[in-house]
Parts: C-alpha cells; sequence; structure tokens
C-alpha cells in the first residue's frame, strides 16, 4: 500500500460531516412581465455525502427551481451556495452532478445505448469505454437488452429508466432527480424506487429528489425537506433511520407512518399560511 | 380461350379494379391527367380556331367542323399547341437526336441542371451557414436577418440582368452567373427553414446538454444540427426547384445560346409555341424530379436516424 492510499484511507473526515450541498440565506426572484415571481426565499439547507434527500412540497413552491439552482441551470438572485466547496457554476464544470429531469428527454435519432453515451462522448471519454459504461448503467436500471432500440420503442417507464441510466453513466456522486417518476403508476413506482434504494445503498451517491408523493419521500429519504410557496420556503426537515436495506414493506411500520404523518401536517400548515 | 383464362382471376381477385386505383396515389393522378388533357385539347381547338378561320377566309376555302379541329390541332404555330405535338417534339428532341446537337434537349437540359445544381450546392452551404451565424451570434441575427429577407423583396427579374452583366464585366460568363442567380434564390428558404431548425431543441434537451457542460459546438452537432434535419429536408425540396428557375431566369437576358432559358428565348423570337412548351413540360419534369430525389435522400437520413416509420 502506497503512503497515498493510506492517507486516503485515514484522512476522511466522518461520512456524515462531508457537506456536498450547503446552502445559506439563499433567494430568487424571477423578473417577469407581470412582476417579481419570489419562487424562494431565505432557504437554508445541508446535504451531507451519502444523504438521500427528499424535497416535497404543494406544486409551485419552488421544489424544481432550488434543484436547478444546485444545477447551475438557475442563478439564486441572493445567498450563497456552494457545492462541493465550490460554486455551482464550478461544481457544474467538474461535471459533479447527474440531472434526471421530469421527462426523459432522450435523443429521438439516437438509440437507447447512443443516448446514455451522450454525456460520455461529450466528456471525450473512448468510444470502447463509453460502451462499457453505457452497459453498466443500463444493467443498473434493468434495461439491458434494449440497447439498440430507439426511444419511441420504450414504454414511458422504460424511457424514464433509460435517462437515469444516462444520468448514472458518468458516475458523479450526486444525483438530481426532479420528479423521476411523476408520470408512472404506482406499481412500476414502487419498482423503481426499490431499485434506486439498491442502488444508493450500494453506491453511496448523495441523491436530491424532488416528490409529491409522501410514501415515495419517506421510503426513499434519509433526510425530507418539506416546502411551502409563496413564497418558495424550507418550513420542516425531517431525518429518518431506517436501514439502508429496508423494503417496501416498512411502509406498514409505526415509524413509517409517524414519520408520513409529520409531513402531512407539515405540508398542512404551509397550506394554512397561504389562505 | 386462353385469354379468358388469363384475364378472368384478375378480375375476380379483391375489390373491384376501381377501389383498389381509386386508393392508392395512382387513380386520383391519373383522372387528374386525363381531365388536364381534355381540358387541354379542348383548350387547345378553341385557342387556334380565330387563327384557322382566317387562314380559311384569306384561301378562300370550304371546310367542316372535323377538318376544322384536326387544322386547329396540327398547326405548325399554334397559339396553344396540342399534347400530341409537343410529345412528338420532346420525343424528336430528347430521344431521336444525338445529345451532344444543339437541337437535343437532353443536351439544353444539362446546361441547365449543371448551374442549377451549382447554384444549389452554393445556395444551400450559405444558408445553412447564414443560419449557423443568426443562431449563435446575437448581433448577426439584428444585424443579417433584415437582410436577407429584404433580399428576396427584389424580383429576379430586376435583378439577374445586372448579375450577368457585372459579373460578365470581370470575365465570368456561362454557368457561373447563372449559378449565382440560383444560389440567390435558393439560400433564402435554407436560412429560414435552418434558423428554425436549429432553435427546436427543447428547453430541456438544450438544459441536459448544460448539465454536461457541454460547448456551443458540442451541443450544435449532438443536438441542434440533428434536430434541424426535418427542416432542413422541407427547405431544400423548395430550395432545388427555384434554383431551376433561377439558372433558367439567368438564361434569359444575356440571350444565352444553350440551356433550356434558351429554347424558351428562341421559341418566342421565332414564335415555335411547340418548342417553348416543350421545353417548360421538360422543366417541369427536371424540378419533379430534382425534389423527388431530395425526397428520397430525406427518407434515407431520417430512417438511418431511427425515425419512426
Ligand atoms: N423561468 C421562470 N420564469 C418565471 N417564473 C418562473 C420560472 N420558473 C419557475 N417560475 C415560477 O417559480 C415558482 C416555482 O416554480 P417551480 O417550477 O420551482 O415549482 P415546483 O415546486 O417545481 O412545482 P411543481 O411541483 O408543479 O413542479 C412558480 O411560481 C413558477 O411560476
Ligand atoms: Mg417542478
Amino acid at each position: 500500500m502506497t503512503l497515498q492510499a493510506v492517507v486516503n484511507n485515514v484522512a476522511p473526515m466522518p461520512a456524515s460531516k462531508d457537506v456536498v450541498v450547503d446552502i445559506q440565506k439563499m433567494s430568487l426572484t424571477f423578473q417577469t412581465a407581470d412582476g417579481p415571481v419570489y419562487a424562494l426565499s431565505d432557504v437554508d439547507l445541508t446535504i451531507n455525502r451519502g444523504d438521500f434527500v427528499s424535497f416535497i412540497g404543494p406544486s409551485g413552491c419552488g421544489k424544481t427551481t432550488l434543484l436547478r439552482v444546485i444545477a447551475d441551470l438557475e442563478r439564486a438572485t441572493a445567498g450563497d451556495i456552494l457545492i462541493n466547496g465550490v460554486s455551482p457554476r464550478q461544481a457544474r464544470e467538474d461535471r459533479a452532478y447527474g440531472y434526471v429531469f421530469q421527462a426523459p428527454a432522450l435523443l429521438p435519432w439516437r438509440s437507447i445505448e447512443r443516448n446514455v453515451t451522450l454525456p460520455l462522448e461529450i466528456m471525450e471519454i473512448s468510444k470502447e469505454e463509453r460502451v462499457k459504461r453505457a452497459h453498466d448503467a443500463l444493467k443498473l436500471v434493468e434495461l439491458n437488452g434494449f440497447e439498440k432500440k430507439f426511444p419511441w420503442q420504450l414504454s414511458g417507464g422504460m424511457q424514464q429508466r433509460a435517462s437515469i441510466a444516462r444520468a448514472l453513466s458518468f458516475d458523479a456522486d450526486l444525483l438530481l432527480m426532479d420528479e423521476p417518476f411523476g408520470a408512472l403508476d404506482e406499481i412500476v413506482r414502487d419498482h423503481l424506487n426499490e431499485q434506486l434504494l439498491k442502488l444508493w445503498a450500494r453506491t453511496n451517491k448523495t441523491v436530491a429528489f424532488v416528490t409529491h408523493s409522501i410514501p415515495e419521500a419517506v421510503f426513499l429519504s434519509s433526510k425530507i425537506v418539506v416546502m411551502s410557496p409563496r413564497p418558495g420556503r424550507i418550513i420542516d426537515v425531517i431525518e429518518t433511520d431506517f436501514a439502508k436495506d429496508r423494503t417496501l414493506d416498512i411502509r406498514e411500520t409505526p415509524e413509517f407512518l409517524e414519520v408520513a404523518h409529520r409531513v402531512r401536517e407539515g405540508l398542512r400548515a404551509g397550506h394554512s399560511y397561504d389562505d | 380461350m386462353t385469354t379468358d383464362a388469363a384475364t378472368l382471376p384478375a378480375a375476380r381477385t379483391g375489390p373491384g379494379l376501381w377501389t383498389r386505383m381509386m386508393k392508392g396515389q395512382t387513380g386520383p393522378v391519373c383522372v387528374m391527367l386525363i381531365g388536364l388533357f381534355v381540358i387541354w385539347y379542348i383548350g387547345a381547338i378553341f385557342m387556334n380556331m380565330p387563327g384557322q378561320l382566317d387562314r380559311y377566309a384569306r384561301a378562300k376555302q370550304d371546310w367542316t367542323v372535323s377538318q376544322l379541329v384536326e387544322a386547329t390541332l396540327n398547326q405548325d404555330r399554334p397559339v396553344l399547341p396540342a399534347p400530341h405535338q409537343v410529345a412528338a417534339e420532346m420525343y424528336k428532341t430528347i430521344f431521336a437526336t444525338k445529345i451532344t446537337s444543339k437541337r437535343s434537349l437532353v443536351y439544353h437540359t444539362w446546361v441547365t441542371l449543371s448551374s442549377t445544381l451549382l447554384g444549389f450546392g452554393i445556395g444551400t452551404l450559405l444558408g445553412i451557414l447564414l443560419a449557423v451565424g443568426i443562431v449563435h451570434v446575437l448581433t448577426l441575427e439584428k444585424s443579417l436577418m433584415p437582410w436577407v429577407i429584404s433580399s428576396q423583396t427584389i424580383p429576379i427579374l430586376a435583378i439577374a440582368p445586372m448579375i450577368i452583366v457585372v459579373l460578365g464585366a470581370i470575365g465570368l460568363k456561362g454557368l457561373v452567373p447563372k449559378a449565382m442567380i440560383s444560389t440567390y434564390l435558393c439560400f433564402f428558404p435554407v436560412t429560414i427553414g435552418m434558423v428554425k431548425g436549429l432553435r427546436s431543441p427543447d428547453h430541456i434537451q438544450l438544459d441536459l446538454m448544460r448539465t454536461y457542460n457541454a460547448s456551443r459546438w458540442q451541443t450544435f452537432f449532438a443536438l441542434r444540427w440533428p434536430s434541424s434535419m426535418p427542416f432542413l429536408f422541407a427547405s431544400l425540396k423548395v430550395a432545388i426547384a427555384i434554383s431551376l428557375v433561377g439558372a433558367i431566369v439567368g438564361e434569359l437576358p444575356t440571350g444565352a445560346q444553350a440551356g433550356l432559358g434558351a429554347r424558351l428565348l428562341a421559341g418566342s423570337y421565332y414564335g415555335q409555341t411547340v418548342q417553348i412548351w416543350a421545353a417548360l413540360l421538360t422543366a417541369a419534369f427536371v424540378a419533379a424530379m430534382m425534389v423527388v430525389v431530395v425526397g428520397l435522400f430525406e427518407k434515407r437520413v431520417l430512417e438511418r436516424m431511427g425515425v419512426r416509420a
């Protein structure tokens, strides 16, 4: 073992203290034709390495906007944001994250395999390596065998899985997912939730996950961020400690229902504020 | 007996011949064509009749209706030649004449076609380059677009002689000036189509490229260019047809010696209406064929891009 390896083995701080996303007093106002829209206001948020953080809140409360700020697709109007200790822009340029959009956004003229290799092509990775990584990523989402198919030959759920494979292909440590399963039926959704959880448990990636579904949020997350609209704020942060190898069965347990209840209360409080 | 045996099964299979014919394209197109020929013949009879009656009167000759009709359809220099006259002229000048001869329509078609294709090539390239510039550079959009549009508000018939004369003065004659006129006409639909095509990717697709920190060129080749293909081919079909128009118009002002335009011009000098119509129909046929070729090319490209059949 080289000295470097020894240092690497010993040096890391305790995993929970390793901060991936650090947001302080962040606000974002859109200037529109009919006046300013206060999308986010005074958001404080810390995401540690290995966290699975869900964002839940009513439509229009700024969940997508928050994710887009982290991804440097939107610029905050105030506050400090650090991703891996650098600015969001620097983090994007370092390809620090994989982003899964609400729609699959596959390119229709590329086969599934070539859709998955798209980011690798842009990162100028060799062809051989690209094919290998695409193969691995497609296997993770159980889409092996569909490499040569075109997007229109796949169902909506399969397309969304392909888009997850694409975000996984370059092995970024941070995954940003915006309602990736929003358009899928309950059964497929449950299945994909379990797969995603396994993936997370195995790879120790950090995941930021937007959802509208309370059970989904509680089942997947190590941390649930409840938001309220106008202006978008964080009104509650709930930490859970379910086992990493949990299965869908835990949804019947009292602990699970208790957390779900707290999330629902938070959402309700956010709404009454609105009236 | 044998003929019966051969025809009967054909008549009995499936729905009637008429229904089957009208289902596809062939049936309606045939009906259209027949209708057109009928109208054409009637038109030829009536338009050539006054001249024929004059001639009879001058010659103090008696005539019957059938004689009159036959005569109107077989004049040497009719106002409107009949289809069979045009067909005979086309057969004579396309198939029965050596293609190197100045009388061969194939020769003239080639002269026009070569400058059409050259102009089309340059025009397409220019159109695409302009579109790429306009899409990527904001100042180009503001400064270039008005010129692109106003260039097409000037009638080509006004511009063509100037281009021919100016280029002629610097020693460019023949193929190139004609091609320039084609270029002038055909870059426009390509620019307009490609600006739209290169801007056709969704926001979400552009955001996706941004998350990969893709450069402008990477975004261009991976996203914008493939997205624009349907727009490109739609523009090319328009462009190639008007490119031919440009080449023909380019042959008119100088009284060119060769080309379909020259045939039109010579025909009108000498009242050779049959020759004019033969050249016109050839031009129309060539234009249609070129559009078909672009269409086939489009099909190939889109198929290879995996577009759903
Ligand atoms: N580009 C934009 N310009 C102006 N206003 C915007 C823009 N993007 C979002 N908004 C506004 O910001 C607010 C938050 O939008 P956002 O998309 O983040 O909500 P969301 O929580 O993701 O909602 P949903 O659950 O419906 O996806 C909304 O009021 C929306 O109208
Ligand atoms: Mg959203």
